[in-house]
């Protein structure tokens, strides 16, 4: 039993970090309509400001806040510049954007910080306790109080602010909003942001607890990352919370029981993708359209 | 020049340009450049091919996947075990075939993983989708890595040179095509054709015309009887078949099949990138999507020999780059540019003008 609640713990830690990161994909898709391929090497590339910041001395919560304000900005100049010429085009055009995106942000990261492995350290103690046999970390802890603090403000954010009414007004219907006065640019870009900060608070999470960061540090968790999205629904934060921690979970009880499926524990995830989406083609959390001819 | 005259003339112009494409690709080209030019077009070809299978579901039945590096893994696989590989099943031992030999079987297998994958595209629609596939690519490698008995133990089939060397008929035919890059060459090349041809058919027919009508309206299309699950599970299996083949090709190539995480990921997002840059929907797109994808990667790798971590960023650069300036592909692009020509030309030679009627570069899809 002890092994269930170790494996279920780890799971809920990685689902955590999984479940930040698809924040981030959802808030895109929110705002874009499409899927950021780019949102790993975005929260990669905030990683490593990180790691500079703390490199140089500065006091790691502090440059946590100051990489997520960094990347906040960065977020709303790449919806700026590189997405808003091709707004109008078709989703496939978008999304090889995204692609180049990703190649570009991946490549410069290594070009800029060099392919090493850098340890970026984490903002509290690190500590392990064993009650009855359970390993119990304090990464876990922490992972999982800092995803309901952003879970919480998201939520204070898009329900009880205006510019969270005309975040959601632009989701909803971008035309209308717009005739309605709402900067639907400006709303876009803030999506973005909001995206590249909680993808940024995601690697920052995430990497201290691996053995380090390098340039393909992200890749594995934005796979992940699109699962726990598409389980949940790709419009809903909710959706990518359950996602995330289901995902997580399940793939943490394979490698932990399932001999059988050992090296390719991932068809877990996957599989079970499949089943939810076989049963909600939307997801658990996601809102369906109905279409009319 | 009346208008059945003009007519013969522009069928008489394409004739000509295919004969001389066709002549310079199928003989001048392999013959007369050096094995490493020779490699990279054959790069293009099945590059171009794995495209088309793409298109087959992607351009045409707007079903999006970016798994189809794991259909390519598989025909790779299929084709190198069966030629290094001796099996016995049922008694009968099958193995040590020769490179035309697994065609059949590649396709047939791919043909039928394609078809089981496409039954959950009858409920699972556009992103979702998308993601399913994406498992696929994931999965694969994982497979791959557990269950082949490679070279030396590991995943990595390689094969050997005589075993990669063109067969004595062809060589006995074409001596002058009879290196193995050559006869590497050829094979892309010969199937890039039938592909392109396949595609052609399939775009002017019913199938075709159905799978657009699915595209682009299902409910629209089922209530005028169109078979939407056959249609659809229809577009997965020849599209996988197309990857699965394209992958077959990628053996004779690289000498080897091999499934590396990250480049059955990246195999799969290449096709998709040399299918949006050549143009959707269209027959002759995901071949100059290829090339297009071939010759920007050497050239943003040669532009910085000393820095090979840069090159992945102009690659990015360039691809968004090239989404700003043909959204619609090289095709569509080629496309606007002639109806722009025409129309300017028209309205000079008809003064005063008539009113400019619009761009309609997708109207033929």
């Amino acid at each position: 039993m002890a092994l269930f609640f170790t494996q279920l713990l780890t799971g809920i830690q990685n689902g955590a970090v999984y479940a930040s990161l698809a924040i981030a994909l959802v808030l895109i898709f929110r705002t874009t309509g499409i899927l950021n391929f780019a949102q790993g090497e975005m929260a990669l590339f905030s990683t490593y400001l990180l790691w500079k910041f703390t490199d140089s001395g500065l006091t790691v919560w502090l440059a946590i806040i100051i990489t997520m304000a960094i990347s906040f900005v960065g977020g709303a100049l790449i919806e700026r510049v590189v997405i808003r010429p091709v707004e109008q085009s078709s989703a496939l055009v978008i999304v090889i954007v995204t692609i180049g995106l990703f190649l570009a942000i991946n490549s410069l990261a290594q070009v800029i910080y060099g392919s090493g492995q850098r340890a970026v350290p984490t903002f509290y103690p690190h500590h392990i306790w064993r009650p009855g046999g359970v390993i119990i970390s304090s990464d876990t802890l922490v992972l999982v109080g800092v995803l309901a603090i952003e879970c919480l403000l998201l939520f204070l954010l898009l329900q009880r602010t205006k510019l969270g009414l005309a975040f959601r007004g632009v989701s909803g219907n971008a035309e209308s909003s717009r005739l309605l006065g709402v900067p639907v640019g400006r709303i876009l870009m803030v999506g973005w942001g909001l995206s590249a900060a909680v993808g940024a608070l995601a690697g920052a999470m995430a990497i201290p607890t691996t053995a380090g960061l390098v340039p393909s540090s992200m890749q594995q968790i934005l796979v992940f990352a699109f699962a726990a999205a598409a389980i949940g629904g790709f419009d809903s934060v909710v959706g990518a919370v359950v996602g995330g921690i289901i995902v997580g979970v399940a793939d943490a009880l394979t490698i932990g029981y399932v001999n059988a499926l050992h090296g390719i524990d991932l068809v877990v995830p996957f599989g079970l993708i499949l089943l939810v989406l076989l049963f909600r083609p939307a997801g658990l959390f996601g809102s369906t359209h109905v279409e009319r001819v | 020049m009346s208008r059945s005259q003009q007519r013969l003339l522009g069928l008489a112009v394409s004739v000509a340009v295919v004969a001389v494409l066709i002549v310079w690709f199928g003989w001048i080209f392999p013959t007369n450049y050096k094995s490493a030019d020779t490699r990279l077009v054959a790069q293009a070809f099945y590059i171009g091919v794995a495209a088309m299978g793409l298109n087959i579901l992607t351009g045409y039945n707007g079903q999006v996947s970016i798994g189809h590096g794991a259909f390519f893994g598989v025909g790779a696989y299929t084709t190198a075990l069966l030629m290094d590989h001796e099996y016995t099943f049922l008694g009968i031992t099958y193995g040590h075939v020769s490179f035309l030999g697994t065609l059949l079987p590649c396709a047939i297998v791919t043909f039928v993983i394609g078809a089981l994958v496409g039954f959950p595209a009858l409920r699972v629609k556009g992103l979702y989708l998308a993601l399913v596939t994406l498992g696929l690519a994931v999965i694969f490698p994982d497979l791959a890595t557990r269950f082949v008995k490679g070279t030396g133990g590991t995943s990595l089939v390689a094969l050997t040179p005589t075993e990669l060397a063109a067969p004595s008929w062809f060589a006995d035919h074409f001596p002058s095509l009879s290196a193995q890059d050559q006869w590497a060459y050829t094979m892309c090349f010969a199937l890039a054709i039938v592909g392109l041809v396949g595609v052609w058919v399939i775009a002017r027919s019913r199938f075709g015309r159905s799978l657009i009508a699915v595209r682009d309206h299902e409910a629209a299309a089922s209530s005028v009887g169109i078979d939407l699950a056959r249609t659809k599970v229809l577009a997965f299996a020849l599209s996988a078949m197309y990857a699965g083949i394209a992958g077959s090709l990628s053996v004779l190539v690289l000498f080897n099949a091999s499934a590396d995480k990250v480049e059955t990921f990246q195999n799969s997002i290449e096709f998709l990138v040399a299918l949006v840059i050549g143009g959707t929907a269209t027959v002759i797109g995901p071949i100059i999507g290829g090339f297009a994808v071939v010759y920007i990667d050497k050239w943003t790798k040669d532009a910085f020999p000393s820095k090979p971590v840069l090159s992945p960023a102009i690659f990015g650069i360039a691809l968004i780059v090239l989404m700003y300036v043909l959204p619609d592909g090289v095709v569509g692009g080629s496309r606007r540019l002639f109806a722009w020509s025409r129309r300017t030309l028209q309205t000079r030679r008809a003064r005063p003008a008539a009113p400019a009627t619009p761009a309609t570069p997708a109207s033929t899809r």
